[in-house]
């Protein structure tokens, strides 16, 4: 009871964090509506060409692209969230400080970067999402249920995609530097996660895996339960999809947080 | 708590033991008790001190190491591939006893162990061998638990939350350490009076200047009432009012409630003004334990006496009292005993030269632990 107290404070303190910065909000959400037109132009060129590529059809496909660019920061499927800090926070040895606290050190982070989603899902999402309707013909659903259908997807991956930058912070205690994994994994979340093109685009060996793979729970998964693609029972399989992968990568967390913190350096005096 | 044999207070660790009791000088004789085992601090120094609360009548060891090692691995590029494995013993069976109430300064050069020792205290690094407990508590084992019962304050570091304003920190604190809304209410009110920090409490703590910052980070590490809070370099970078308040707060929070005090620092004046008693630890060895006075006389310290003539003239001849440094055009820097009083120094000189202006210097802390290694006394004159 206590404990949730404090996470949920962490949580509102994480939000509250990103929402000081609204210059950079504002200047995040142009940028994102001015790939979006961009990318929405690719789209049409490449859908005029091949219709129904993938499975999705000309509205369906821009609702991706808007998707895509909405859920970019919230999913933080190129970084972007707490994963930076972490990092530097090991580099220099402030982690010291996290780790005398009478608190767990993953679900400290997980709180603060649920608050970070929370606000990115207001104030990055929202109005690029908006741009993309109002510039566009896309196919957003009328169903409420559909809509939180969707947000609860968002949430699962939102999940996924910390335990993924939880590890990749944490190689910092051995690399000393955690830039290097931070770049793959960022290379590795914008192809995998769907950002580039639909995961369903993909044919063949390549397609299954990479709808296999844990990053397709960041974009792949919430788009298509937006879009429709899983309901009923389908629905409940991919949320265990997301759900499992979470699982297994915050338990992979804690084993490196336990091996880390009781065999490695603190950096600094 | 544990009944191991506490070393003497007096008692000289280092491989330099001189006599427990050494022949002062005459004039020095009457600073000191020289009760073994009970030694009253140099008056002066340490007047307005802690008068300790009932708790240390009984020995009771608040924090108490026995041997304890901490030996880091370090690989080293020796060729192309070739990666040679050594040990660093960062700190070297090391026994010490705190008891509770005291306020002990914990000192020694850069890479000496101190920050090692305070990270194994607090339970963030594990000892590689020895015995280590904080209030009865094993730190590395039960790290959580002891948590509660401790504050933590690096001066380097820190430990609030930089986007936010001050006061979110603290709220977040007493979340973390689940306090009780009253004890959240009185320590809150407490250390921003005492600390001054009611104006600060609804500004974002990047906007803090580093004594602002400092002030908000000893009040954050007291808000759970802890029983024993680490210091390190607590004082670094501040300017001179920063400081006296900072040392007035930590004398007044020992005096008032007894907590007990770990403070690593450079700054000799912190130790002077705030401790009973001293560590000195090199290469991860305690060196001293004792009274900041006996440190001084240990290591034969000097103090310095600058001095500005009239004009430039050869070295000032003063029979032997103490011996010319540097000189500098007009100025000159004479080194003298530590434990002698200036008074017949300065007598001597203004008779015999066209004195204009001096100055004593206190030797600082590194140049006291450089002499005590040396053995005997280097010219150092403070500048």
């Amino acid at each position: 009871m206590h404990t949730g107290r404090l996470y949920a404070l962490v949580a509102v303190n994480g939000f509250r964090r990103h929402a000081t910065y609204r210059i950079a909000t504002a200047a995040g959400v142009f940028t994102n509506s001015v790939f979006g037109v961009i990318l929405t132009y690719t789209y049409l060129a490449l859908w005029h060409e091949r219709p129904h590529l993938g499975g999705y059809d000309q509205a369906q496909a821009l609702t991706f692209v808007w998707l895509g660019q909405g859920m970019h920061m919230v999913v933080a499927a190129m970084g972007g969230g707490f994963e930076d800090e972490l990092i530097e926070r090991i580099r220099t040895g402030d982690i010291a400080i996290d780790l005398y606290r009478p608190a767990d050190l993953q679900g400290w982070w997980l709180a603060a970067d649920a608050g970070r989603a929370a606000f990115h899902l207001l104030g990055r999402a929202v109005v690029p999402m908006a741009v993309g309707a109002l510039l566009f013909d896309l196919a957003l659903p009328a169903d409420p249920l559909r809509w939180l259908a969707f947000l609860t997807a968002v949430a699962l991956g939102v999940a996924v995609s910390f335990a993924i930058r939880y590890l990749v912070a944490l190689s910092a205690f051995w690399l000393l530097d955690g830039a290097g994994v931070a770049q793959v994994a960022w290379f590795t979340g914008l192809f995998f996660s769907g950002m580039l093109l639909p995961l369903n685009v993909f044919p063949g060996a390549l397609g299954e895996v990479a709808r296999a793979l844990p990053w397709s729970a960041l974009l792949q998964v919430p788009a298509d339960v937006l879009l429709g693609r899983h309901t009923g029972r389908d629905l409940l399989a991919t949320y265990a999809f997301q759900a499992a992968w979470a699982a297994a990568l915050l338990a992979a967390g804690r084993l490196v947080q336990s091996v880390a913190t009781r065999r490695v350096v603190v950096q600094g005096g | 708590m544990a009944d191991h044999t506490r070393p003497s207070d007096h008692a000289y660790l280092s491989d330099h033991t001189r006599p427990t009791d050494p022949a002062r000088p005459a004039d020095h004789a009457g600073d000191r008790a020289p009760a073994p085992g009970a030694p009253a601090p140099r008056a002066p120094a340490v007047s307005g001190a802690p008068a300790v609360s009932g708790a240390s009548a009984a020995d009771d060891a608040f924090i108490c190491l026995e041997g304890v090692e901490k030996v880091f691995d370090v690989r080293r590029r020796t060729g192309l591939l070739r990666r040679e494995k050594h040990q660093v013993r960062a700190v070297d069976t090391l026994s010490f006893t705190v008891r509770r109430g005291e306020v002990v300064g914990y000192i020694g050069p850069n890479g000496a162990g101190k920050s090692t020792t305070i990270k194994m205290l607090t339970g963030i690094l594990t000892p590689s061998g020895g015995r280590l407990r904080v209030a009865g508590i094993d730190p590395a084992r039960e790290r959580a638990r002891l948590a509660r019962r401790i504050g933590v304050v690096f001066g380097q570091r820190t430990t609030l939350w930089w986007d936010l304003p001050l006061v979110d920190s603290y709220r977040l604190i007493r979340r973390m350490y689940r306090i009780p809304d009253d004890t959240y209410r009185a320590n809150l009110d407490r250390c921003v009076e005492l600390l001054e920090l009611a104006d600060l409490l609804d500004v974002p703590v990047r906007q803090l200047s580093l004594g602002q910052r400092m002030r908000g980070d000893i009040a954050a590490a007291l808000l759970h009432d802890p029983d024993v809070l680490y210091l390190d370099e607590p004082t670094i970078g501040l300017d001179v009012v920063s400081k006296a308040r900072v040392r007035r707060f930590l004398r007044d929070l020992n005096t008032r409630r007894g907590t007990t005090v770990l403070l690593t620092t450079h700054d000799l004046t912190d130790i002077e003004q705030l401790c009973h008693r001293v560590m000195v630890i090199d290469h991860g060895r305690l060196m001293y334990d004792g009274p900041l006075a006996g440190l001084h006389e240990s290591g034969a310290s000097e103090r310095t006496l600058v001095v500005d003539l009239e004009r430039e003239m050869p070295p000032i001849d003063t029979g032997g009292a103490a011996r010319v440094v540097r000189t500098e055009g007009p100025r000159q820097w004479l080194a003298f005993p530590a434990g002698r009083s200036a008074a017949p120094l300065v007598a001597r000189i203004a008779a015999d030269y066209p004195l204009v202006d001096l100055s004593v210097r206190e030797p600082d802390i590194e140049a006291v632990i450089a002499e005590m290694y040396a053995g005997r006394p280097t010219a150092r004159p403070a500048s």
